[in-house]
């Protein structure tokens, strides 16, 4: 991958209608891959790209909501080309100049996490699955710095990338009507984070006082795609559950 | 002086042409299920076209009016009063303070929009007024003892008030039955042959617990060829999606941004709000068209929508 430049960036345009194109940089849940999608949005982000609404990164694809009125043309090619057509043209140009490498990542943004007990009722079951202790589950899942590879299922809900092997489980079976805001979870191959009180199936393992979603503030989520990010394990209250020590 | 809600109906919300630029941040756009109907609405009170408007479902609001007020009411055919009177649709009204509007059942369609002159002042979240009732940012639903307040600053510059009414037939299928042109999307090529056929030739129903998000279709059930593992995507309002069930969700107003089951078609971008007005158990074809042909169509329905509506307010201001 390193050096992967302009000229190899493989890329499908796959259109989502009409008022969307969707960027393909491959099939599957993988950093390199997703590394991909976030280069080529900071690219199209710069880009005087006209009529873009938004920028949608998920794992390895990229979408652009567009507004199809402003890529009519001008006439001149007869019959017209329709205005996907053009924008795909234009947004392929857009991405030859780029260098995945090049991008630096950014700083890790600090979660803290009161992990176990009341704040993360599932730790004791994951770490019966993955044959460890609640420690060494607390100290694999605070070791690794995540990516965000999206944000998705509800405002401001990150999908991270980078979970230990050792750490990942099933869903449960029953998923729970109602999950607290801030909590941590695991989910197969996956970590993320509640930004609300939500229903979910997800292995709950910790929570964080941070608020991850906000409507009302100016940068309503904590986090973006693409940015990095460090859980810290802070005190759990002295009286949790299971009455270990912090 | 403003609106007092004295029943919601089934679910009445505020709603304008949604929320966009956060996509990316997994906020959806919300907004009007039937734009079209709103808009009209809209621009026959002399609104901007992003101003909100009342959506209500199925079964429309109890209001009372505190104040005078135009109002503009389109979209599903309600069996609506103003005190004692039929209250008039796709037409400007004018209300006296004191007055009620009762919008009871829809006869036919499944929304219709409420427009004030004014707007309301409503809190803008995000840029949109737009309740997102599943994503939880904006207005909750409308519930009884509301108040909504109508915008003061409006309206100045229309003079006079004729009374006209708008023809509907461009804008609302009343008979349910045109077919929805449907698009090919990333998973299309993966139907096994017998569901590749009738995504295209079956008639399927809207089902019951269709909402804003998405609208369910009963009827045959659909299969790939073979199973694939799909993981989360970019989805879009319209965007068909097939769940492991065979019964495929066109994704509306509500919709997540990103979603995991395959996509088998894209509804017309001219044709979803024919979709948010089918009722439950109305039926729902598809027919096939190309991209670059629903293109050139959704840019002709968006002319002849801008056209119609600055023809309404040139009309107002002359």
């Amino acid at each position: 991958m390193n050096g992967a430049g302009a000229s190899d960036l493989p890329v499908r345009i796959e259109p989502v209608g009409e008022t969307m194109l969707l960027l393909r940089f491959g099939e599957q849940i993988d950093a390199a891959l997703n590394a991909q999608v976030h280069a080529a949005a900071a690219v199209l982000r710069a880009s005087p790209l006209r009529g873009l609404i938004d920028l949608i990164p998920a794992y390895a694809t990229l979408a652009l909501r567009y507004e199809p009125r402003v890529w009519i043309g001008d006439g001149a090619s007869s019959p017209a080309i329709a205005p996907w057509r053009r924008l795909a043209d234009a947004v392929r140009a857009a991405l030859s100049a780029i260098d995945v490498s090049a991008t630096t990542p950014p700083e890790p943004i600090d979660i803290p996490v009161r992990y176990g007990g009341a704040h993360g009722p599932d730790l004791d079951e994951l770490a019966r699955h993955a044959g460890l202790s609640t420690d060494e589950v607390i100290a694999r899942h605070t070791r690794t710095i995540y990516r965000v590879a999206m944000l998705g299922f509800a405002p401001g809900f990150p999908y991270l990338l980078g979970l230990d092997p050792a750490l990942h489980m099933p869903r449960r079976a029953d998923p729970r009507r109602r999950v607290a805001a801030g909590s941590v979870a695991i989910g197969g191959a996956q970590t993320g984070i509640y930004p609300r009180e939500l229903p979910g199936g997800w292995q709950l393992i910790g929570q964080t006082p941070l608020v991850l979603f906000d409507a009302q503030r100016a940068q309503p989520a904590l986090l973006a795609p693409g940015d990095r990010v460090r859980f810290v394990a802070i005190d759990t209250n002295a009286s949790s559950i299971d009455g270990a020590p912090a | 002086m403003s609106i007092r809600v004295r029943k919601p109906g089934l679910l009445t919300t505020v709603q304008d042409r949604g929320r966009h630029g956060f996509a990316g941040l997994g906020i959806g756009s919300a907004g009007a299920m039937d734009d079209v109907a709103m808009r009209l609405a809209n621009a026959l009170v002399g609104n901007e076209d992003h101003c909100a408007a009342l959506e209500m479902t199925l079964l429309g609001p109890l209001l009372q009016f505190e104040r005078a007020a135009t109002i503009a009411l389109c979209g599903a055919e309600v069996d609506a009063r103003l005190g004692n009177a039929v209250l008039p649709m796709w037409s400007r009204v004018e209300v006296a303070a004191g007055s009620t509007i009762d919008c009871m059942h829809m006869r036919r369609g499944a929304r219709a929009y409420l427009a004030v002159a004014g707007g309301f002042v409503t809190p803008r979240v995000l840029g949109s007024a737009a309740s997102d009732l599943h994503g939880g940012i904006g207005r909750p639903a409308l519930v009884a003892g509301d108040e909504l307040v109508i915008d003061d600053r409006a309206q100045q510059s229309i003079t006079r008030s004729r009374s006209w009414q708008l023809d509907p037939g461009p804008w609302f299928d009343a008979s349910a039955t045109r077919p929805l042109h449907l698009i090919a999307a990333t998973h299309s090529g993966l139907l096994d042959e017998r569901s590749r056929a009738l995504l295209h030739t079956t008639e399927f129903h809207v089902a019951n617990d269709s909402n804003r998000v998405g609208c369910r279709l009963d009827g045959e059930r659909l299969a790939l060829a073979h199973a694939v593992e799909t993981i989360s995507e970019p989805v879009a309002r319209g965007t068909v999606q097939l769940p492991p069930g065979g019964q495929p969700i066109v994704l509306m107003a509500e919709h997540p941004t990103t979603g995991g089951y395959p996509r088998i078609g894209q509804v017309a971008a001219s044709d979803v709000h024919l979709l948010a007005q089918r009722r439950p158990g109305d039926r729902v074809r598809f027919a096939a068209i190309t991209l670059d042909d629903a293109q050139s169509r959704y840019l002709e329905h968006e002319r002849a929508l801008g056209t119609l509506i600055r023809a309404i307010h040139e009309r107002l201001h002359a």
